[in-house]
């Protein structure tokens, strides 16, 4: 009987501790564990993006990460994105330019977005599908996705 | 922006407000089916046949049964037997006898990924390593994985009990051969001797899958009155409820239906497959179970779109008139009967004004899952032969390929070539914009960079849409804002939609309309969330409701000022008397005075609509081949459209542009890649290639408006056209580009290779 | 998936004391982006995953005099982002940008690549056309083996129960070197090689002194091509090129699989090969 393990880390800007089968995911952790469905599961080995969480400033696939491995650090997931009472200009744009259909992908694609746009306030359309390729999405085409980021952008 | 036709004519339709549904779902705080939590809740896990066919000696469950933490293990034996009846779903119609098999093997497994068995245990990995444990002993069949393969004679036999059809009669002994229909008109063999030029060919498709993000999922309940509680992600909570009824005998009225958000279906979410599952070990366990589908079972075990094997032929004067047409649609159906080629052959010359046809369609079974509708379900292969073909008459005559369609063109009252007449259809209109289009009228320079070659391809097609049933309540709050709800689940924005075409009727903004999508017990019969046929049934449901709203508060308004109802007129979102202007109140202020005027005001509607309006889309790409490894990107992409009437402009863009890329990834890249054994061995996101926002460009978007004057506000079904022509639009392209024809899908790097090869 | 532990080593001797307690029940975890999805898929039955993220010696990414040293568990992110080390070996960069996509470069590393030992790994080809020596800990102390040497089979190396990647080295590129990988995949990214080639030519002048062809995803391992030693001393002329490529193209022993033919493998070799020739011509000829 394989014990569960201690993580302490900071989710969302706020402290967290807690147990977990070292074997779990952090996507697994941060839905079952943690209550925070926002992140979702599309195919659990790191082809779709679905699960992309940021841990420690980079965006990474929840799915290939272990719950036990968050322990010290620091994750930020959709829940975290908007202020209480004001979306984060991102989820605004995806809002205005339609750029979800059936929204499972949506905080993934945001987390995503949010990492590139924090690193480079006006990325080109080239740099932006580049940076989401790792996001996929079957509704949209993307084309309202791209618009969205640019229009976030152009709006810092 | 709106387009000409709605500008100025609605104060609702025609904007962009943002959907209902969507602060939850930039958010996070949506709950989608696998999001759901109960108390007790205990996780299943589904045990898969590993063969692609095979026969089931027996089953041991003991070890798994005896595993700490397993509540319950469960097989064939623990389902009711079901007999054969058909019902219809709304996108095919269903046998009970061969979807309770689906669910749970009997005998046989008919596909790698058919389920044999199922485990309820407290958590997940508990529930997938009992399920490693159940012995199954199989006695492994010969798999037939094509069409071609299924017809021959000695091929092995899926259902040893089919009954076979062959243009109404019986077939005698066993066959795979499910039904063979046909449709004639005119005199073909006169319609080719009178032809000048005449082209057949013939295709081979590759079965491929919706691809949608969210697996399926379910969570049920079994209580102690035996009435089954279900929350899921599905396309229609009506028919998951009848499906889900009919495979466990018990009545419908036992079952509810609490639809969660869906991440995407495209047809896919409309069988049942883990809610029976689910609610057998809840009846077990007496606690309630959720289950989870693997991305690997979704590929493997769920409803993907037919490979078929195809041929068409077309006879042409040469002045471009179609004289005849024939085409032989083979499709396979998977491991039952049911595929869509009844669809396919409603399609295949529908864009077309041709007096001689003759339709031949198959429908056949093979050892891969059970083929499910996937948007416009058959009409993407039909086009694939069907515009290729025209394509080559095109060149061979040197007619400009959109002279020639408009010449050709089904306008009102052509005849469909499967009998009915089309009513006022947009063929024309649509041709005539793509021919308008910017894209279009830019020359294409064939030489790209690094050697690259560079072709352009266009291709139209059809879809007739559907009604079908949904109902509407709209309940008026007294601040005037109204709650309305529905029964179609909101897959991509029709929430938006139908509160938009309620909003306009009764005069209010978009934002006042509160939208709810209920259970099964909250709202009355609804059908799928498919077929093109949300924003058309329900939105007609909506209106009608909103209408009866209408209609009482004008009642209210003569109570109110002690006068006849026949005096009151209600106009631009106010209620006034003819006699006296003075007497005069706004659907707000009315609304605040309901309580004293009779309480509250509840207008309902449940519509089965017959003027579903057929569309039609034209669609133009420029792509771009590297001789040296064959890729191929697509460069520039234009859709072209006639969606009667758009309610919400980017949500109709939406379905376009969602349509054309999954028919790129179709075209270039899409297979269900069979092992010698049968078994799909590409079933994860790396190998099933879906295009990545990397693969895609912009994707311009015309919307043409030819109202349907079958809906109130013109609406025509927009969803499941556009993925008609994408195929055929990048075959076309690839010739233009390479002067070659490919007539198996994927059209990928290794065929274009070969083909290329071959050429010199 | 059979439960197994989390262990996070915080040094070489803890990381190797942990692998050695499990033998082939335990593996060393670093990015994940491989080891999660095989142990999920039952793939490997673990006892324990050992985390060797957690220590100076995996981390260290150090541009030397004479030397670059690369931790086993630097993610690819770090190597494109540093300026420095993107200067100096964008062959090494043309691997670390197109594993996967952003998510999987943020965790999966050269050295995970390596380890996993995928026939079809986008950096082991690089790894080697760089001269990559890796350094080995174990419980015997540690060694070297270098890069061609090291993948054995498919999913298969030289570590044994117990030893785990620690560090790769490489000498650092003198003036005229030049280095590239290229691959071919059905999608622009977030796929997987159907073919690869890296290439590397040390150039004196017009003369190419040495040359190195690395293949990926045409054989069970990737294969140090003999295209490398055609070149040497020959001039780095087309005609060449050309001949190393069709060298490269014998010497692939592909399959045909879901993801290609082995005629479409042997093809895409020759041109990949040609054209990253070309390219670490061209930068050996910007690095001077």
């Amino acid at each position: 009987m394989v014990e569960k393990v201690r993580v302490r880390a900071t989710l969302n800007g706020e402290p967290v501790d807690f147990l977990v089968a070292p074997y779990e995911s952090l996507l697994d952790t941060l839905r079952d564990e943690l209550g925070l469905t926002g992140t979702k599961e599309g195919c659990n080995d790191g082809n779709c993006g679905a699960c992309t969480v940021n841990l420690d400033g980079r965006i990474v696939d929840s799915c290939c990460v272990l719950g036990a491995e968050i322990d010290g650090s620091t994750v930020e997931t959709i829940e975290g994105m908007a202020e209480p009472g004001k979306l984060h200009p991102l989820q605004q744009a995806f809002l205005e330019e339609a750029a979800l259909q059936c929204g499972i992908c949506t905080p993934g694609f945001l987390i995503s977005a949010k990492a590139l746009l924090d690193v480079e306030p006006h990325p080109s359309e080239d740099r932006i599908r580049f940076w989401l390729a790792g996001n996929l999405c079957r509704c949209t085409g993307y084309d309202k996705i791209v618009k969205a980021v640019q229009k976030a952008a152009d709006s810092a | 922006m709106t387009t000409e036709t709605t500008k100025g004519k609605y104060n609702v339709i025609g904007t962009r407000p943002i959907r209902h549904d969507g602060y939850d779902k930039v958010t996070g705080r949506a709950i989608y089916g696998a999001d759901i939590k109960l108390p007790g809740l205990l996780q299943g896990a589904v045990l898969r046949s590993p063969y692609a066919h095979a026969r089931i000696k027996s089953i041991d469950t003991s070890a798994a049964k005896a595993m700490a933490g397993v509540y319950s293990v469960i097989t064939n034996a623990d389902f009711p037997g079901v007999h054969d009846t058909l019902v219809d779903l709304g996108e095919g119609a269903i046998n009970f006898r061969y979807a309770s098999n689906n669910v749970m093997a009997g005998e046989k497994v008919l596909y790698k990924g058919h389920p044999v068995a199922a485990v309820a245990a407290l958590d997940k990995n508990t529930a997938l390593e009992a399920a490693a444990l159940i012995k199954v002993d199989y006695e492994v069949l010969k798999p037939v994985s094509t069409v071609m393969e299924a017809l021959k004679p000695g091929a092995p036999i899926v259902l040893e009990d089919l009954e076979g059809q062959d243009l109404g009669e019986k077939i005698d002994g066993q066959t795979n051969q499910a039904n063979h229909i046909r449709h004639e008109f005119g005199d073909v063999d006169k319609g080719f001797a009178e032809a000048d030029i005449v082209i057949e060919r013939e295709f081979d498709t590759a079965m491929v899958h919706q691809g949608y993000i969210e697996p399926h999922n379910a969570t049920a309940t079994w209580d102690e009155e035996d009435r089954i509680t279900i929350w899921t992600s599905t396309q229609g909570s009506f028919p998951t409820r009848r499906q889900t009824a009919g495979i466990l005998r018990v009545p419908d009225s036992s079952v509810k239906v609490i639809p969660l958000e869906i991440g995407g279906g495209f047809g896919g979410k409309i069988p049942s497959y883990l809610e029976p599952v689910a609610a057998i070990l809840s009846r077990e366990t007496g606690r309630p179970v959720k289950l989870l589908m693997e991305r690997t079972s979704v590929f493997e075990s769920t409803g993907p779109t037919p490979g078929t094997w195809m041929s068409a032929k077309v006879g042409v004067k040469n002045d471009g008139t179609i004289m005849a047409a024939t085409a032989d649609l083979r499709f396979d159906a998977g491991a039952y009967p049911g595929s869509p080629v009844g669809a396919g052959m409603m399609c295949v010359f529908s864009c077309y004004d041709i007096p001689n046809t003759r339709i031949d369609g198959y429908d056949v079974v093979v050892n891969k899952p059970k083929t499910a509708a996937y948007r416009a379900p058959g009409a993407t292969q039909a086009a694939y032969a069907m515009e290729t073909v025209i394509d080559e008459i095109c060149e061979k005559l040197g007619m400009d390929p959109l002279e020639f369609r408009i010449k050709n063109a089904a306008k009102e009252g052509t005849r469909r070539a499967d009998g009915p007449i089309h009513p006022i259809i947009g063929a024309i209109e649509t041709h005539e914009a793509a021919r308008a289009s910017d894209h279009w009228n830019t020359p294409l320079e064939k030489n790209g960079p690094d050697g690259k070659l560079r072709g352009r391809g266009i291709a139209s097609g059809y879809w007739f849409n559907i009604g079908l049933k949904s109902a509407v309540t709209i309940s008026v709050n007294e601040d005037g804002t109204v709650a309305l709800t529905e029964g179609s689940t909101d897959i991509g924005g029709s929430r938006a939609s139908i509160s938009m075409m309620a909003a306009e009727v009764l005069g209010i903004p978009a934002e006042d309309v509160r939208p709810h999508v209920a259970d099964t017990e909250g709202i009355g019969y609804t059908d799928v969330t498919g077929g093109s046929r949300t924003t058309y049934a329900t939105g007609y449901a909506a209106h009608d409701a909103a209408q009866d709203v209408v209609v009482q508060l004008r009642e209210r308004a003569a109570r109110l000022w002690d006068v006849e109802v026949d005096e009151i007129e209600f106009a631009n979102g106010s209620y006034q008397s003819y006699a006296d202007p003075e007497l005069r109140l706004s659907h707000k202020e009315l609304a605040s005075k309901l309580g004293s005027t009779g309480g509250p005001v509840v207008g309902s509607a449940s519509v089965d609509p017959e003027g579903a309006g057929g569309a039609y889309s034209t669609q133009i790409c420029d792509i771009e081949i590297d001789p040296e490894t064959g890729k191929t990107d697509v460069i520039r992409y234009t859709i072209v459209q006639d969606v009667g009437t758009a309610i919400h402009p980017a949500y109709v863009e939406g379905q376009m542009q969602g349509a054309v890329a999954q028919g790129i990834g179709w075209a270039l890249n899409e297979e269900y890649f069979l092992n010698d054994d049968g078994a799909m061995v590409n079933s994860s996101f790396l190998d099933y290639r879906m295009p990545t926002s990397l693969d895609l460009p912009a994707i311009e978007t015309i919307i043409v408006e030819v109202p349907n004057p079958g809906h109130p506000f013109g609406v025509r079904g927009v969803g499941e056209v556009p993925i008609v022509p994408p195929v055929a639009t990048i075959a076309n392209a690839i010739h233009d580009a390479l002067g070659i024809r490919l007539r198996t899908t994927p059209m990928n790097a290794g065929s274009i290779l070969s083909a290329l090869a071959a050429k010199k | 998936m059979h439960p197994f532990e989390y262990v996070r080593a915080t040094s070489v001797d803890e990381a190797i004391a942990a692998l050695a307690k499990h033998g082939e029940r335990a593996r060393p975890l670093a990015g994940g982006t491989d080891a999660l999805v095989m142990a999920r898929a039952g793939r490997w039955e673990l006892d324990a995953l050992v985390d060797i993220k957690h220590m100076p010696e995996t981390n260290i990414l150090e541009l030397g005099s004479s030397e670059f040293r690369l931790g086993s568990a630097v993610a690819c992110y770090r190597v494109y982002e540093d300026e420095q080390v993107a200067a100096k070996f964008p062959g090494l960069v043309d691997s670390a940008s197109i594993i996967g996509g952003i998510q999987i470069q943020s965790r999966a590393g050269l050295g995970g690549n390596l380890c996993n030992a995928s026939p079809s790994g986008d950096g082991i080809g690089a790894l080697i056309v760089h001269n990559t020596t890796c350094i080995i800990a174990g419980p015997n102390g540690t060694r070297e083996v270098a890069a061609e040497d090291f993948c054995t089979g498919p999913g298969r190396s030289v570590i044994q129960d117990g030893e785990f990647l620690v560090e790769m080295k490489m000498p650092m590129p003198q003036n005229d070197f030049g280095a590239a990988y290229e691959r071919f995949t059905p999608r622009n990214e977030m796929d997987i090689a159907v073919a690869g080639v890296a290439s590397s030519v040390q150039l004196d002048g017009t003369t190419i002194v040495s040359a190195r062809v690395a293949l990926a995803a045409v054989g069970p391992t990737p294969i140090l091509s003999s295209a490398g030693d055609l070149l040497a001393g020959k001039e780095a002329t087309a005609e060449n090129i050309s001949a190393a490529a069709q060298a490269a193209s014998a010497d692939a022993s592909p399959i045909s699989d879901m993801r290609g033919t082995a005629e479409q493998r042997i093809h895409l070799v020759g041109v990949l090969t040609r054209r990253t020739l070309e390219r670490a011509v061209e930068r050996a000829r910007e690095n001077n």
